[in-house]
């Protein structure tokens, strides 16, 4: 048997490409970073001054938030039209993501249009939420019209892809069973995939409303969808009202923490079956 | 005789429970139904979405799309300007997610059970990961706005806020569920917890990591666009100003690049995600 010895060197280890791509990925990754902050628009904002204020900023907004243009009874009210906003896009793209996941799903469509819905959506998923919304300002004005479609739009793109990737998981062998005993392509839906993707259907679109609910405070500071996030959008850049950007910032902070405990109680569910 | 009669008995019952879980069944998604109906009605009311009008919007917005918003031959001299402005959104998206993603690791590190000092620190990590990724990054865009005003950093620094609680998040699990056992096994051997590091954990994690981080660099793109938007940087502004001042040619070429891009990335990741996992 060969013993390698401190003279004769070690075999070369074998090409592997996994690790190879991988150190290659990682050396493109630092090399796009440094490069990124060498060649960084500061536009003029003298950068130590502006980490001396931060330090500053950051304690006026955690540790003396307080309300000036807007009661505490507004900040509810405009918190509950984003919520409002993010709910109803969420079930708008459902029930559009979920008649489209079944045209597209492999086990369910022709091929064929599996491939068209498939690319279809992928594209509308490439185009920022807050694009699709300002596409539709142009013809329904900017408010919440332009911000539902535009919203449901994306949702839709992005769940029909998560359910259709959930539909593909369902059980080969009980689809079949199913079939085999004379049952219509209606009755396959509702008996087999329905129930078994049940629970990772729901996890996904609970996923898709905490998504919405941040893009719904978005939508109100860049597209005109009102809620929070206009008044985010004024306090910011009107009213240079930190203190009240702080109470805000509470504000959907307590809610998305909230909501993230409840998407996560549902995902852990799903993943125990 | 007796035998007889219970099997029986039994047979009605689980006949009679079968029905009783359709029925059930039934009865639950009808209130369910019923609630969800109900507050989407109550979402309308609060939202003041006009229902009407968002369906003849929708036909509106084609027509008028397919009769303006497409890029002509002027808009494509400022195609130069376009491709300019979207590398740097794409460079800044990259590097808000790399570093994020970096110092991520060392939290998630000190947070994960496997690899924790002690629960507090665990405690600690956690509720400074959640307080960044729970504030949306167009807040956080509008408070940066404050000291850093409309420079490339603001919407870096928001990118990387979201980014970093977003990935100490999976990355505790990925650390939990990938090196568990070699983190044990080196234990047993004596090693010291830098040497578990190095020689169990960033080996059995890295494929992972960097395909979470592919995974935000995508999702950052799209951010960046909006994040653009307010701060007055990058591909975001430029549509922005095309929008504003009614040039839909340029503007809808500006859309035609950023899906070309994340479309681009998209496919780029996933294929070295194919080739690395």
């Amino acid at each position: 048997m060969h013993v390698p010895t401190p003279h004769t060197p070690l075999p070369r280890r074998p090409f592997d490409r996994s690790s190879f791509v991988l150190s290659a990925t990682l050396a493109i990754l630092a090399v796009l970073t440094i490069y990124g902050f060498t060649t960084f628009d500061t536009n003029g904002v003298d950068m130590d001054m502006a980490l001396d204020m931060l330090g500053d900023n950051a304690k006026t907004l955690f540790f003396a938030p307080g309300l000036s243009n807007v009661t505490i009874e507004g900040l509810l009210k405009n918190l509950g039209v984003t919520v409002a906003l993010g709910f109803l896009t969420t079930v708008l793209g459902a029930v559009i993501g979920m008649v489209f996941a079944l045209a597209s799903a492999l086990n369910l469509a022709p091929v064929w249009l599996s491939v068209v819905v498939k690319a279809f959506t992928a594209v509308v998923r490439a185009i920022p939420t807050v694009l699709w919304v300002l596409i539709f300002a142009v013809s329904a004005g900017l408010g919440s019209v332009a911000a539902v479609l535009g919203m449901t739009f994306h949702s839709a793109g992005y769940l029909i892809k998560a359910y259709a990737e959930s539909f593909e998981e369902v059980d080969a062998g009980s689809i079949e069973a199913l079939k085999a005993s004379g049952a219509d392509w209606w009755q396959v839906v509702g008996q087999v995939f329905i129930p078994s993707s049940r629970a990772a259907l729901m996890s996904w679109t609970f996923l898709r409303f905490e998504i919405n609910f941040s893009t719904a405070i978005a939508m109100g500071a860049a597209a005109g969808a009102g809620g929070i996030g206009f008044d985010m959008f004024m306090a910011s850049g009107f009213y240079l009202n930190l203190r009240e950007m702080g109470a805000f910032t509470y504000a959907i902070l307590i809610f998305a923490v909230l909501l993230e405990y409840v998407a996560t109680k549902l995902h852990t569910k799903t993943m125990q079956g | 005789m007796g035998l007889k009669h219970t099997t029986s008995f039994s047979q009605m019952v689980t006949h009679m429970a079968r029905i009783d879980f359709f029925v059930r069944q039934r009865i639950v998604a009808f209130v369910v139904f019923v609630i969800l109906c109900g507050l989407v009605y109550v979402s309308i009311v609060v939202t003041e979405y006009d229902v009407a009008k968002g369906f003849t919007s929708i036909p509106k917005a084609v027509r008028w799309s397919t009769e303006n918003f497409y890029p002509d031959a002027a808009s494509f001299k400022k195609i130069n300007k376009i491709a300019t402005r979207l590398s740097d959104t794409i460079i800044t998206a990259v590097t808000a997610t790399t570093c994020a993603s970096l110092l991520a690791f060392f939290f998630a590190i000190i947070a994960a059970t496997s690899t924790r000092p002690h629960w507090l620190f665990s405690l600690v990590s956690r509720a400074i990961a959640s307080l960044f990724r729970n504030v949306d990054v167009s807040a956080w865009a509008l408070i940066l706005l404050f000291s850093f005003g409309q420079s490339t950093f603001t919407g870096y620094l928001a990118l990387f806020f979201v980014t970093f609680g977003f990935m100490v998040r999976v990355l505790i699990e990925t650390i939990d569920q990938v090196s568990g056992d070699s983190i044990e096994a080196l234990r047993a051997t004596g090693a010291g917890a830098g040497a578990v590091i190095t020689q169990s954990v960033i080996p059995a994690c890295l494929p992972q990591i960097v395909s979470w981080t592919l995974f935000m660099i995508e999702t950052n793109i799209r951010s960046a666009t909006l994040v653009g938007i307010l701060t007055g940087t990058g591909i975001g502004y430029l549509f922005d100003i095309y929008y504003k001042s009614l040039n839909y040619h340029a503007a809808s070429l500006v859309i035609v690049a950023i899906v070309l891009a994340v479309l681009a990335v998209e496919a780029l990741s996933n294929t070295v995600r194919r080739m690395m996992l």
